[in-house]
């Protein structure tokens, strides 16, 4: 690293904190906004002097929302559950059917192998309001529609073909000459892709599906049409608070903090692990 | 000791479609004693490779056979080969130290610690990495991989060891001192060991014989000595032998007790009929064009030889290799004094009947090695 004078690195540092201020603004606002009541929020202009409050957590943890027209039962707190349930069984299902399928890809080339990849890929291009009503009906017809297990199912469009592809290109990196000198040394295949390439692939695994959950847990269009209020997650759940007396600005802003939380989470432990995990892939065999 | 290790029989490999795809190895058949050390060498893409690939169980046989111990093998795992392979790329698994790799390659054949310690301190004396034994692959460098990984390698009591390119990222002078204790080491122990290699220098120095393959084709399979002083094609006899075999197309005649060839620039040569034996005479007459080809230490000058010009003269501090313009091409001589010849000298060469190579003009094949073999 060549020495920087003090003028670079102030200007490095104003420049950054610019970033930092700009993307980290909304999420501080949010979260003000989360020990607000409706009112303080909707004064102009608005104070960031205010007294916190934690009505709207409250409201949330309860499931009971007081307005103004009276009071409603909201679903926040399975919604929430919903959202943790579909993510981690969908990112699940998605490592236990697409690691292997990576690794396959990665290893063996068949006849069409490359279709076959890229049609799974391709599942990402489509909008998923193009498979949406079609979905519906097929849906209807074999009793899936609002089933957890139908939800899974269509989050797999989401999170498998990610993962496919992330943990494939982690496979063809590692030299397939380390794991024949494992499997020459008296292992089977299966001990093989256990040991070695799953080891190995560890950091890309990691990252795929650190990045099939968020996507998981972001998606709403699915969630919407394909299942009622008790399976719905968090970012369908939302729409609850669109309510016939005004839109309760400080129960979403808690909200969205509640349901950004564990994700975050997930990405901050999994960052230590991947930098770690990273170092370590990048020798090569 | 003639207990046959390894049997290739007709082996074709193909990558793609069989009879469509890159025809990779063609007809091969070879066979490998216990106890030998076989080099396969090659220039890239010969086929050297996909061999040992597909004898380690690597690479499927597209055809023919693979049998070792009696058993034929080549649809077989490499797990129930037994066989140890050291690889071109080092192959050693990132997360484990030097040390962790060598003993790995003992953990299925359960031995007790003491054992295995005792095993890999030996490989590490041999191969010169004790002192990266605690070290991550990441952390060395090539040449100190490549050890690691031939360590790992030879500590096992394989049926078969395979090397590929075992060496090739050695310095000179380690790699002079690894090539002797390696043979004494794989000598010792009575292993089989096949190594594939580029460099002639390494097969000599090692193998029992030497397998020389072009175009996936199999050349010839002999001893060192009979490599280079039969070489069964043109190929052969051009590929190995440092400098390389002076050649010259030639066409021939002959009346009574002379033979002559001629050459490009209307340089002939003239032998006695007696310079060559009864049947390669017979065998030459049926010919009208023919390949010479002699080796450059076998090149004398002398006052009434054919007439050459000096185009190049370079002492190499063991050695003169002198390079002349001769019959429209080069004439390249190896001497052991340095010389004083200038650049343009005009300079007679004589070309002994007992060290002249000739090779049919079409088929490339060897037809006479010279008298002294004959």
């Amino acid at each position: 690293m060549e020495t920087t004078s003090t003028l670079e690195k102030t200007l490095r540092l104003i420049a950054l904190t610019l970033v930092v201020i700009f993307f980290m603004f909304p999420i501080f606002w949010i979260f003000l906004m989360s020990f607000q009541t409706n009112e303080t929020i909707l004064t102009i202009p608005p104070s960031i002097i205010f007294t916190p409050t934690l009505s709207n957590y409250a409201a949330l943890i309860t499931g009971k929302l007081t307005t103004a027209a009276g009071t409603l039962d909201i679903a926040f707190m399975r919604n929430l559950g919903n959202s943790i349930f579909l993510s981690v069984t969908s990112v699940a299902l998605a490592l236990v059917l697409g690691v292997p399928a990576a690794y396959a890809f990665a290893r063996h080339k068949f006849k069409g192998s490359e279709d076959i990849a890229f049609t799974l890929l391709s599942f990402r291009f489509a909008p998923p309001l193009l498979v949406l009503l079609p979905l519906t009906q097929y849906f209807q017809w074999l009793g899936l529609s609002d089933t957890y297990f139908g939800l899974i199912w269509v989050y797999q469009l989401i999170c498998l073909p990610l993962i496919l592809w992330i943990v494939r290109g982690y496979f063809e990196d590692i030299s397939a000459d380390v794991e024949y000198a494992y499997r020459i040394a008296g292992h089977s295949w299966f001990a093989t892709f256990r040991k070695i390439a799953l080891p190995l692939a560890g950091p890309g695994i990691a990252a795929a599906g650190l990045l099939a959950f968020i996507f998981a847990w972001n998606n709403f269009v699915f969630a919407l049409v394909l299942a009622s209020a008790d399976k719905q997650p968090v970012t369908v759940g939302a729409l609850a608070f669109v309510t016939s007396s005004g839109i309760q600005y400080g129960q979403i802003a808690s909200a969205i903090v509640l349901s950004v939380t564990p994700t975050l989470a997930l990405a901050l432990y999994a960052q230590r692990y991947l930098v770690e995990g990273l170092s370590l892939g990048a020798v090569k065999g | 000791m003639s207990e046959t290790a390894l049997f290739i029989k007709g082996v074709d490999k193909f990558y793609g479609p069989i009879d469509h795809g890159v025809h990779a190895v063609k007809q091969l058949n070879m066979d490998v004693k216990k106890g030998e050390i076989i080099a396969l060498l090659g220039s890239s893409g010969c086929g050297k490779t996909s061999t040992l690939r597909m004898v380690a169980g690597f690479e499927a046989v597209s055809r023919g056979t693979i049998a070792m111990k009696g058993r034929e093998v080549q649809t077989f795992a490499p797990v129930k080969r037994n066989v140890a392979m050291a690889f071109e790329g080092y192959s050693l698994y990132p997360p484990l130290t030097v040390r962790e790799n060598i003993a790995f390659a003992l953990k299925a054949s359960k031995l007790s610690q003491s054992v295995v310690d005792e095993k890999v301190a030996n490989i590490a004396k041999l191969l010169e990495i004790e002192d990266i034994m605690g070290r991550y692959p990441s952390s060395i460098s090539g040449g100190q991989q490549q050890r690691a990984s031939l360590g790992r390698a030879l500590i096992r009591d394989a049926d078969l060891h395979l090397l590929d390119e075992p060496m090739g990222q050695l310095e000179p002078q380690l790699r002079a001192l690894l090539r002797g204790r390696i043979k004494h080491f794989i000598k010792e122990r009575g292993l089989t060991a096949i190594l594939v290699t580029h460099d002639q220098t390494e097969a000599n120095a090692l193998a029992d014989r030497i397998a020389v393959m072009e175009g996936g084709v199999l050349q010839q399979f002999d001893t060192p000595q009979m490599i280079k002083e039969r070489p069964a094609n043109l190929f052969t006899g051009t590929f190995v032998g440092e400098p390389p075999m002076n050649v010259f197309s030639a066409g021939i005649s002959g009346s009574g007790d002379t033979v002559s060839f001629g050459l490009n620039d209307g340089v002939k040569l003239d032998y006695k009929a007696s310079d060559f034996s009864h049947e390669v005479r017979a065998e030459l007459m049926k010919r009208s064009k023919v390949v010479l080809g002699i080796r450059p230490y076998a090149v004398r000058r002398s006052e009434g030889g054919v007439g050459a010009k000096v185009a190049v003269n370079q002492w190499l501090g063991d050695q003169t290799h002198i390079a002349t313009d001769f019959a429209g091409g080069t004439m390249v001589l190896v001497e052991h004094d340095r010389t004083n010849l200038a650049i343009g000298e005009n300079v007679g060469i004589r070309l002994d009947p007992s060290s002249l190579h000739v090779f049919d003009g079409e088929s490339g094949r060897a037809i006479s090695h010279g008298q002294e073999l004959a």
